[in-house]
């Protein structure tokens, strides 16, 4: 339980990842570590399929990344019409790791650009819900 | 190596709103395809029924298919991999042929999208990526094509204005195409002031939803040579995945999965990509089809929008794309896609495509992709 309150609508309740939620609330965004081979995921995993360990550790996504693409969405899927317009994008981090979210609605449409350095922020929504988003670094 | 045959293929028209039910729209592309070989039921030894569920009311179609097709008592299942659910199917078709499993398998594609409410389709439009990591934020598939677009315009320095070329070409072909949901010519105009969709991406960049069905025979060389009409040799078939979270990808300005299930064909079939003569591609997007121009090695990476730019994708071009209308103007009932393109490369192998036909080809290619990127299928024919 807890992984329900991710993002606007969310549609898993149960699973294993849900610490996340637990690191969201208390501002950190998260992927887990393989203890035995080290192995870095986002998104998080309790399970390693490169050693099938499930033996893993929360670890903090800090920095900044770029912006390696994005979408501005004029229509949306049911449950997120409210929020029209708003803009997914993809945000590389260090080691190749690649984070997929929202980018914050205090970034005009003109300043956004393929390559333009960003970090993540935990944001709080209405109805004890959760998520987070890219902002300017 | 010709050993597996295309022997018959079917199609009903591409349209909206279906007057019928999933078992009536089977029925036409079935009875078009069982007379095209001139087969009777008794004879087909497996049937392969294709689909996305999550537009089909009926659970477990295929049982309820293969009876109403009169193929009882013969084993039927299903296959899925979305928009290349009968691409799939095909392939799983050739393996059974192959290994001596059965001679003749029929693979049969079909979507009625309108079986259910628009409201409906715009929920399950939700789920179609990672609902756990990527659907929370409201993900949509024409804006995962429109990050692969600004992507590659980013690192290529193509332009909305060649997306729009690769409309044009659909609607030309989908004017001249019975079977196509949308007949109508679309100027270049029209594309760049279409209402905006999910950015860079407008109305006409996207593909026509439409009900459908498709259907193929695939048998064994030794009944493929007596049947009614020339066999059409499937002589490689690539399939591959990709990560389906825009996180596991190594770039967005191709499909890593179509890039793999090409060279596998290309490796099965023992051709190069300067070998085809006419190709399918899966351009539920215009970006997708420019990405495939590149994954499937008929321009360099980047280098898609000369091809569009000099034309070279026309019926008279150095490679003829989509001269059926695509799925831009085709229409793409999902599990009926895959079928409906390589029934174009047949028709187009046999001689027998009308005013489609490209000039005496030899071999044939069809690029089908489900998902964004996820299911890669690449087949490769060849007549004799």
């Amino acid at each position: 339980m807890g992984f329900e309150k991710f993002g606007v609508v969310s549609f898993t309740s149960q699973t294993k990842a849900a610490p996340f939620i637990d690191h969201l609330e208390k501002g950190v965004l998260a992927g887990t570590r393989c203890k035995d081979c080290g192995t870095f995921f986002f998104p998080p995993r309790p399970d390693c399929f490169k050693c099938l360990s499930s033996n893993v550790v929360w670890s903090e996504i800090v920095g900044k990344g770029k912006l390696v693409s994005y979408s501005t969405l004029i229509y949306a899927p049911t449950g997120f019409e409210g929020d029209l317009p708003y803009t997914i994008a993809l945000v590389e981090y260090d080691k190749k790791i690649k984070i997929f979210g929202r980018l914050s609605k205090e970034i005009k449409p003109e300043d956004m650009k393929i390559g333009m350095e960003l970090t993540h922020k935990v944001v709080r929504l209405p109805n004890d819900r959760i998520t987070y988003e890219f902002v300017k670094a | 190596m010709k050993e597996v045959a295309l022997v018959g293929v079917g199609q009903t028209a591409f349209v909206r709103g279906y007057e019928g039910s999933i078992r009536e729209l089977a029925f036409d592309a079935y009875k078009e395809a069982m007379l095209d070989a001139g087969l009777k039921a008794d004879e087909i030894g497996a049937s392969i029924i294709c689909s996305a569920p999550e537009y089909d009311k009926q659970r477990t179609p295929a049982g309820t298919l293969a009876e109403y097709l009169g193929l009882n008592p013969k084993p039927t299942f299903y296959i899925e991999t979305v928009c290349s659910s009968s691409s799939s199917g095909l392939r799983v078709a050739y393996a059974m042929v192959k290994s001596g499993l059965h001679d003749i398998v029929l693979v049969l594609g079909f979507q009625k999208m309108s079986e259910i409410s628009s409201a409906d389709s715009q929920e399950r439009m939700g789920r179609g990526s990672d609902i756990m990591w990527e659907a929370p934020f409201g993900t949509m598939m024409p804006a995962y094509y429109a990050m692969h677009a600004r992507a590659h315009f980013q690192r290529y320095g193509t332009k909305e204005e060649d997306l729009g070329l690769i409309r044009v070409k659909a609607a030309t072909y989908g004017a001249i195409n019975k079977k196509a949901v949308y007949q109508k010519g679309v100027t270049l105009d029209q594309v760049l002031t279409a209402d905006v969709i999910a950015s860079p991406l407008k109305r006409f960049d996207c593909c026509a939803n439409a009900d459908g069905a498709s259907c193929l025979i695939v048998a064994s060389k030794d009944r493929a040579t007596s049947l009614r009409k020339k066999p059409v040799w499937i002589l490689g078939a690539g399939a591959a995945t990709a990560p389906s979270t825009m996180s596991g990808r190594e770039s967005l300005t191709g499909l890593a999965c179509a890039r793999e299930a090409a060279q596998q064909a290309y490796k099965m079939a023992g051709i190069t990509p300067q070998d085809v003569d006419v190709a399918e591609v899966h351009d539920c997007f215009t970006i997708a089809e420019m990405m495939a121009y590149e994954d499937l090695g008929f321009a360099k990476p980047g280098e898609g929008k000369a091809l569009i730019r000099a034309k070279e994708t026309y019926k008279e071009g150095k490679i003829p794309v989509n001269v059926d209308g695509g799925l831009l103007s085709k229409g793409h009932p999902i599990g009926a896609t895959g079928g409906s393109q390589i029934r174009t490369i047949v028709l187009q192998l046999r001689g027998e495509a009308g005013e489609m036909q490209v000039k005496d080809p030899e071999i044939g290619l069809i690029h089908n992709i489900g998902g964004v990127g996820v299911y890669g299928n690449v087949t490769i024919l060849g007549r004799d």
